[in-house]
């Protein structure tokens, strides 16, 4: 049962250079109860398109097209008053950098009781009863609610960023890389902690990260970015055993890891395309070992190739045959130009 | 012994394959916390490096990991003399550094070199990346006109970035994450350093160029016998590039050995916690549970017992008293626990 | 595997400190894009002319007095002889304020770079070194800060005779805390950034550290406070002029005011005496402001990526 269905979506930046497609057709659904994780490297658009959802881009940023369906309705098309009621209500957002996006003059307390009482418009004594219930939900000491973000630890602020994100119980959780700048025991606790979140309270959450090893962990389904496309999407336990896109395979060749320390890290050279004037075919190509000429002229849309399992690559119906070439470093040196 | 003051010029003079080039004996760096106008009560410093011993034998790689807050990159610091230790004293090829004035200071600075953490601020925004790799050579007055220019190209060049001449004349902000890493690599090689220090050098790049320039250190390191500490938060990185792994916990030195025998069997609480923390790339690996509260106190005030004491679920009576040395926990490893003192 | 022909890229010459070349090509960008820092550029270029080419352009010396035969031709109105007319003791207001330009931009220019240079150079020193030496800096710009400025203008004065220099050399002593505050702090921040640290570890000595490391990227902002200090510099030799203190044997355009005020200029309806020097110091003050609010965009470009 799909919860947000996007179709086809585009978000364009308008820079002085030119206009970027930060988000160039992406179709993606998230199901109830779900957590998916969007993963890409910086550039990918990942960032983008989890703002375009709740709709809180840049200025110089817009939706050039597609549908956003969320319980039937397109956000996309939303004007802002309506999309107002949305947001918070049923789509919440936990920002990049959340920790440091509290304000630092009011303290924790008083930053809940104003998305409770003005969004929420709960009363004075609903609110307060509402904050300490959250400060449970999420593992924060109600007697921080006293406190002054500057007071708190970097896990404790992002606790904090999460209880503000489900105040008024969303439906849906936007997390951008929620764990990123936390150590590893913090790291751990909270992650686990959305997940219980995810059984006790039937949530869905899209995890944006760069990590793969936190959508290992944490995520159910999974789907993969690049250069503002998604080139595959499916389950964890699938897409982590038998990657049916060139780029996970180079995500995982890249990526070290503790329990497998002898296998040779094997890096994707070169960099990602600029979008201000994206090439024509796949825009993987140039750093694919794979790329035939087909792969240079032809955009190659993202299909379904069993079921929950889709990819954006030509040669997909050979990837166990590909797989096996990927584990030798030298097919990743292509020439870098 | 070199005798203390001895100007470090010479490469040959430094014991490299057979002895240990870098010593650190009993090291303390506390901060003062500004507190009243009538002087400082114990209370009143920051512990950021607590009494740490160790040694690194020449030609080897030491990895130093903890969390936040557990000292490593005040160590790093401290081992390339830019701040100097409250108490105990660092050792290197056999001369305090502490002792060290002048012309000798420049000579070590010839032979210890740092990367940065952040490739983004790691060259001078107002130099060219040619400029920027000239600094070294123009401080140590190393060769002249041409021949500087061709070291530039072959460093360029040894970082994997060509073609190196195209690299001379752009700008910092030109270039990316992972080829101004490589930038700050060739950079410190310039001065044909025997000792490195990289402070979380992949930390701020994308995934899958980080291993691109961690195989290059590990190449370069190897081919020029350099002895290299890297200082991470990142386990799996420590283990892929280093040979001897340092945990530390609130200034002091938890775990330290051989990087398979401390990360596969870490005997230590804490680095027990660590590695069963560490998020690993395998969604079948089942997540364990960790029972341990994730507050890290701050190390203000003196010293009691063991630093771990209020997180370890092995907490004994006398890890509130005393605090716990290093003892052998198997060859050339060694962890500061009183789980694996002789008496007990 | 990179392919069989190896592109041989031209050698260029020792690679050099590019500094100066990259500040020229972001100020002449900014020119591009920001109109107000163009007509500032041009009013400065205006005046500056004006000053050089005074004896070309001023059709009489200002300090003569001006006689047709035996009359004086005081209070002259604006004519074909007299632009802007003459004052009560028959000299030219128009050359008068065409060598006006003369002492306003010389104070202007030399104050300013006084200014910038101590401020600079006390903020980089304070900010680098720290401790007691910083210590010892701000308290040095804290009693900066509490002399008032004309008083001390006034003493001096008096003590060592209505020069212009003088009144430059009050400025300098005077007038540093604001860059030197300013300076400082970004040095703080810049002392923690990768490149200070990894020239430090390279072996640079503190001199080499805060010269060629260090100063360079303070430059904009000192540059900064200099054109703003410049409009600073101007008003205030027009007010010590003005107030009778300033050096009475260079006509400035703050002498034309005070010369104007004492002779009831206003009651008498003078207008072509007084308003013409006022608006002069205006154009000059608010060119320094066009200027210095390009150079903000050049400090912090975000400004200029709308």
């Amino acid at each position: 049962m799909a919860l947000l269905t996007i179709e086809d979506l585009r978000v364009e930046y308008r820079t002085s250079r030119g206009v970027t497609r930060a988000v160039d057709g992406v179709n993606l659904e998230v199901h109830e109860g779900e957590v998916l994780g969007l993963v890409g490297e910086s550039g990918c658009g990942k960032t983008t398109l989890g703002r375009a959802i709740i709709r809180v881009l840049p200025r110089n940023a817009g939706i050039a097209g597609g549908r956003i369906l969320f319980d039937g309705t397109d956000l996309a098309a939303l004007p802002e008053p309506e999309m107002a009621r949305y947001r918070w209500r049923e789509i919440a957002m936990v920002p990049q950098a959340a920790m440091d996006s509290l304000d630092p003059v009011y303290r924790l307390g008083d930053q809940f009781h104003e998305v409770l009482t003005i969004t929420g418009r709960l009363a004075r004594a609903a609110a307060r009863a509402r904050a300490l219930e959250l400060c449970d939900l999420v593992g924060l000491d109600r007697r921080r609610l006293a406190a002054y973000p500057h007071e708190l630890s970097g896990g404790m602020r992002q606790r904090a960023a999460i209880a503000l994100a489900l105040a008024l119980s969303p439906r849906l959780i936007l997390a951008d890389e929620p764990v990123t700048a936390l150590d590893v025991v913090v790291q751990h606790h909270i992650l686990r902690r959305l997940r219980q979140l995810r059984a006790e309270l039937s949530l869905s959450v899209v995890l944006v990260t760069h990590d793969i090893s936190v959508i290992a962990q944490t995520c159910d389904r999974m789907a993969v970015m690049y250069a503002g496309k998604i080139v595959e999407v499916g389950r964890t336990v699938d897409v982590f055993a038998r990657p049916q896109h060139p780029y996970t395979m180079g995500l995982q060749n890249s990526f070290p890891n503790l329990l497998r320390p002898q296998e040779m890290l094997i890096p994707i050279e070169g960099a990602p395309p600029d979008l201000l004037t994206p090439p024509p075919g796949c825009r993987f190509a140039p750093r694919c070992p794979f790329a035939v000429d087909r792969c240079l002229v032809d955009s190659p849309a993202l299909r379904e190739l069993a079921p929950g399992r889709c990819a954006a690559c030509h040669r997909a119906e050979e990837a166990d045959v590909l797989r096996l070439h990927a584990r030798e470093a030298q097919r990743w040196r292509v020439p870098v130009l | 012994m070199a005798r203390p003051g001895a100007v470090m010029a010479s490469r040959a003079a430094a014991p490299r394959i057979d002895g240990s080039l870098v010593v650190a004996e009993a090291v303390q760096k506390y901060f003062p916390i500004r507190r009243g106008l009538f002087g400082r009560g114990a209370g009143d410093y920051l512990r950021g490096v607590d009494g740490v011993s160790f040694a690194i034998p020449g030609g080897t790689s030491l990895g130093i990991a903890g969390e936040s807050g557990c000292g490593k990159t005040t160590l790093a610091r401290l081992l390339l003399r830019l701040l100097t230790p409250t108490a105990g004293r660092i050792v290197f090829a056999g001369v305090d550094l502490g002792t060290l004035d002048g012309a000798a200071l420049l000579g070590f600075r010839r032979q210890a070199q740092l990367m940065v953490q952040n490739p983004y601020e790691a060259i001078n925004p107002r130099f060219t990346i040619g400029r920027a790799l000239m600094e070294p050579l123009i401080i140590h007055r190393i060769g002249a006109g041409e021949d500087r220019l061709d070291r530039v190209i072959a460093a360029l060049t040894q970082v994997n970035l060509h073609p190196a001449e195209a690299f001379l004349d752009k700008f910092p902000h030109q270039l990316s994450g992972g080829q101004l890493q490589r930038v700050g690599l060739a950079r410190a090689l310039m001065v044909d350093p025997i000792f490195l220090v990289a402070d979380e050098p992949v930390s701020m790049l994308d995934v899958s160029v980080r291993a691109g320039v961690l195989n290059l250190m590990k190449a370069i390191a190897r081919s020029r016998q350099l002895t290299t500490v890297y200082i991470s938060h990142d386990l799996s990185l420590v283990r892929y590039v280093c040979d001897t792994t340092m945990i530390m916990y609130l200034g002091t030195v938890a775990e330290i050995g051989p990087t398979d025998a401390v990360l596969a069997h870490p005997k230590h609480p804490y680095t027990q916690l660590l590695v069963a923390a560490a998020p690993v790339p395998d969604p079948t690996y089942p997540v364990p549970e960790i029972a341990a509260p994730e507050q890290v106190p701050t190390p203000i005030g003196p010293a009691h017992g063991c630093p771990f004491k209020d997180r370890c679920p092995h907490v004994m009576p006398v890890c509130h008293t005393t605090t716990p040395p290093l003892v052998f926990v198997g060859p050339k490893h060694q962890a500061a626990c009183h789980l694996y003192e002789p008496t007990h | 595997m990179r392919n069989g022909s190896v592109q041989v890229l031209p050698r260029p010459r020792t690679p050099g400190f590019a500094a100066g070349r990259r500040a020229w090509e972001s100020f002449r960008g900014v020119l591009q894009h920001d109109r107000f820092a163009v007509a500032g550029v041009c009013i400065y270029l205006v005046f500056i002319l004006v000053a050089a080419a005074a004896p070309l352009i001023a059709p009489y010396d200002p300090q003569q007095t001006i006689t047709k035969g035996d009359d004086l031709m005081a209070n002259q109105p604006p004519g074909p002889s007299f632009l802007l007319g003459t004052t009560n003791v028959g000299r030219d207001i128009f050359s008068q304020l065409v060598y006006g330009a003369r002492p306003a931009l010389t104070v202007g220019f030399t104050a300013a770079f006084f200014v910038a240079l101590i401020g600079t150079v006390v903020g980089i020193v304070a900010g680098y070194y720290g401790g007691w030496i910083d210590a010892v800096l701000m308290r040095l710009a804290d009693v900066a800060f509490g002399i008032p400025f004309l008083p001390l203008v006034i003493v001096l004065v008096a003590f060592l005779g209505p020069s212009l220099w003088n009144i430059v050399l009050t400025m300098a002593l005077l007038l540093w805390k604001d860059t030197a505050r300013v300076v400082r702090a970004q040095v703080l921040s810049l002392r923690e950034r990768g490149f200070v640290e990894s020239a430090r570890v390279l072996g640079a000595s503190p001199l080499r550290l805060m010269l060629v490391h260090i100063a360079p990227n303070i430059l904009p902002l000192a540059l900064l406070y200099g054109s703003l200090a410049i409009g600073w510099a101007i008003l205030t030799e027009a007010a010590v002029s003005f107030l009778g203190f300033g050096d009475s044997t260079r006509i400035s355009w703050g002498f034309i005011l005070q010369d104007a005020y004492i002779s009831q200029a206003l009651s008498n309806g003078q207008f072509n005496w007084f308003v013409p020097p006022g608006i002069c110091i205006m154009l000059v003050v608010m060119a320094g402001y066009f200027i210095s609010r390009g150079y903000e965009e050049l400090l912090f470009p975000r400004l200029r990526r709308q």
